[in-house]
């Protein structure tokens, strides 16, 4: 936010008292709900490689800076496989929650994920760009004739992806209330492992039934040409059901906080949000999309690897087996890739953000997020001009316990 | 200007074609990076670069003349 900020917290309570290690996750200040926490901000600033310590007590790397994020995400001494020692997951882990091939590394990373990227390549989803908007459209008529004020999450910003999703995968949306109910536990870190396990276990087998089904019947949909895989013995069942459960879930969750996040930033950015009101261009529209997902960048728990070799970075040296944590958030407000980081700006060139990760897991979706928000960002605010929060914008429930950053709830007028 | 980009780093993540569709394509089947020009005239260099640098897997190399 443009206003000076209120530290709450205390920089020297956030380091454990014997170590002078600091701790991850950390708290964001009060009142400003755009921003990464302030002693993420000073890291980066003052020692912006450094070592943190998580919740099982190790203390893996911590990179901030953004060409540092850059070089280690996309370097292959650098491991994603969370079942290797020393890999620093973000919760605890029974090991039976993985979610296929972002946890692994190539060739298999690369075996899985090339059986579904042709569904996510830029020209088939620009192909789909009608069939999003008449979503769009469709779901702000549908809220405009109900009642106001309304929770745009569950009216609209949850709705919009996951629409769009399970015509993708060809999942019934009818049995939206179940999967985004489990989507939401299983990537909620305050809940117990057995809990997010239970919720991984409940999507799991309700994608292997629908793969059944698929086998039976057939569609022109991603999870028919999974279970094709299947049958030519390409793929197991399971590692099926596991790519089913991780395109559910990205396919939906992360958007949805997207949307809702983004609509409550414009809100409290008047100024930005005319913008965006008041053009057509496709160019700044894309851009806008760039800029919010830069300034926003919903997934802030840190993207987690394990070095293989030793690696030399900044003068230090990460040791193979040690563990490093990136959080994007603060790499995309690196003052030396974007001037005045802090001020959400929609007319600047945001394209260089790691929003989506960097290396070779990066967001395999992108390209259907980017579709969906231009989509949502150009036509919401014009159809409907008056939209505005129904309560104070520091009074929203703040997902800081998530996975994925965004509003529980988000009630808006118009 | 010449251009590479190697199939087998390719991580099909797009950001080549959305940048620079005169030059860069996917695969139909899984997503992986076509070249469609790899020679690209004056006018999309600076882009082309843009792309190199963004592509995620370090799959695109660019040649400048000498």
């Amino acid at each position: 936010m443009g206003e000076p900020m209120t530290i709450t917290s205390n920089p020297a309570e956030d380091r454990a008292a014997d170590s002078g290690i600091l701790s991850f996750p950390m708290d964001r200040a009060a009142g400003c709900p755009f921003d990464p926490p302030p002693r993420l901000q000073a890291q980066q600033q003052e020692e912006p490689l450094s070592r943190v310590r998580i919740w099982d007590g190790s203390t893996p790397w911590f990179v901030t800076r953004h060409a540092d994020q850059r070089a280690l995400l996309g370097d292959p001494r650098v491991s994603a496989d969370a079942t290797r020692p020393g890999y620093p997951r973000s919760a605890p882990s029974n090991g039976r929650n993985n979610i296929s091939f972002i946890l692994m590394d190539d060739p298999e990373h690369a075996r899985l994920r090339r059986m579904v990227t042709g569904s996510f390549a830029v020209k088939r989803v620009q192909a789909m760009r009608p069939a999003v908007q008449k979503i769009v459209d469709d779901l702000i008529e549908e809220m405009l004739a109900g009642p106001n004020p309304v929770d745009l999450v569950q009216a609209f910003a949850l709705p919009v992806p996951s629409l769009v999703i399970c015509e993708l995968l060809g999942v019934p949306y009818d049995d939206h209330d179940f999967f985004q109910r489990n989507s939401s536990a299983l990537v909620k870190q305050s809940l117990s492992v057995e809990e997010r396990t239970a919720a991984h276990g409940a999507l799991l087998t309700y994608l292997d039934d629908l793969m059944g089904e698929k086998l039976a019947h057939p569609a022109d949909d991603l999870l028919s040409s999974l279970v094709t895989r299947v049958k030519d013995g390409e793929l197991s069942r399971n590692e099926a059901a596991q790519m089913g459960v991780l395109l559910l879930l990205a396919g939906h969750e992360t958007t949805a906080n997207m949307i809702a996040l983004g609509t409550v930033a414009l809100l409290e950015h008047p100024d930005q949000l005319a913008r965006l009101r008041d053009t057509d261009d496709p160019k700044a529209i894309a851009a806008a999309v760039e800029e919010l997902l830069r300034y926003l960048n919903v997934t802030h728990s840190g993207r987690r690897r394990v070095a293989l070799e030793d690696i030399e970075v900044a003068g230090e040296v990460i040791r193979a087996g040690e563990g490093i944590v990136f959080p994007n958030e603060i790499a995309n407000r690196d003052a030396e890739v974007f001037t005045d980081p802090d001020h959400l700006d929609l007319g600047r060139d945001a394209r260089r953000h790691v929003a989506f990760g960097f290396g070779v897991h990066q967001c395999l979706g992108q390209p259907l997020a980017r579709l969906e928000l231009q989509v949502v960002y150009s036509t919401l605010y014009r159809r409907v001009p008056t939209l505005r929060l129904a309560t104070e914008a520091e009074k929203l429930p703040y997902k800081h316990d998530g996975a994925v950053y965004g509003v529980y709830e988000l009630p808006v007028a118009w | 200007m010449k251009v590479t980009a190697d199939q087998n780093k390719c991580c099909g993540a797009g950001n080549c074609v959305l940048l620079v569709p005169e030059v860069f394509d996917q695969r139909e089947e899984d997503g992986i990076v076509v070249l469609l020009d790899e020679e690209p005239p004056e006018h999309l260099r600076a882009a082309v670069r843009e792309a190199s640098d963004m592509c995620p897997a370090s799959a695109i190399a660019v040649h400048e003349d000498t």
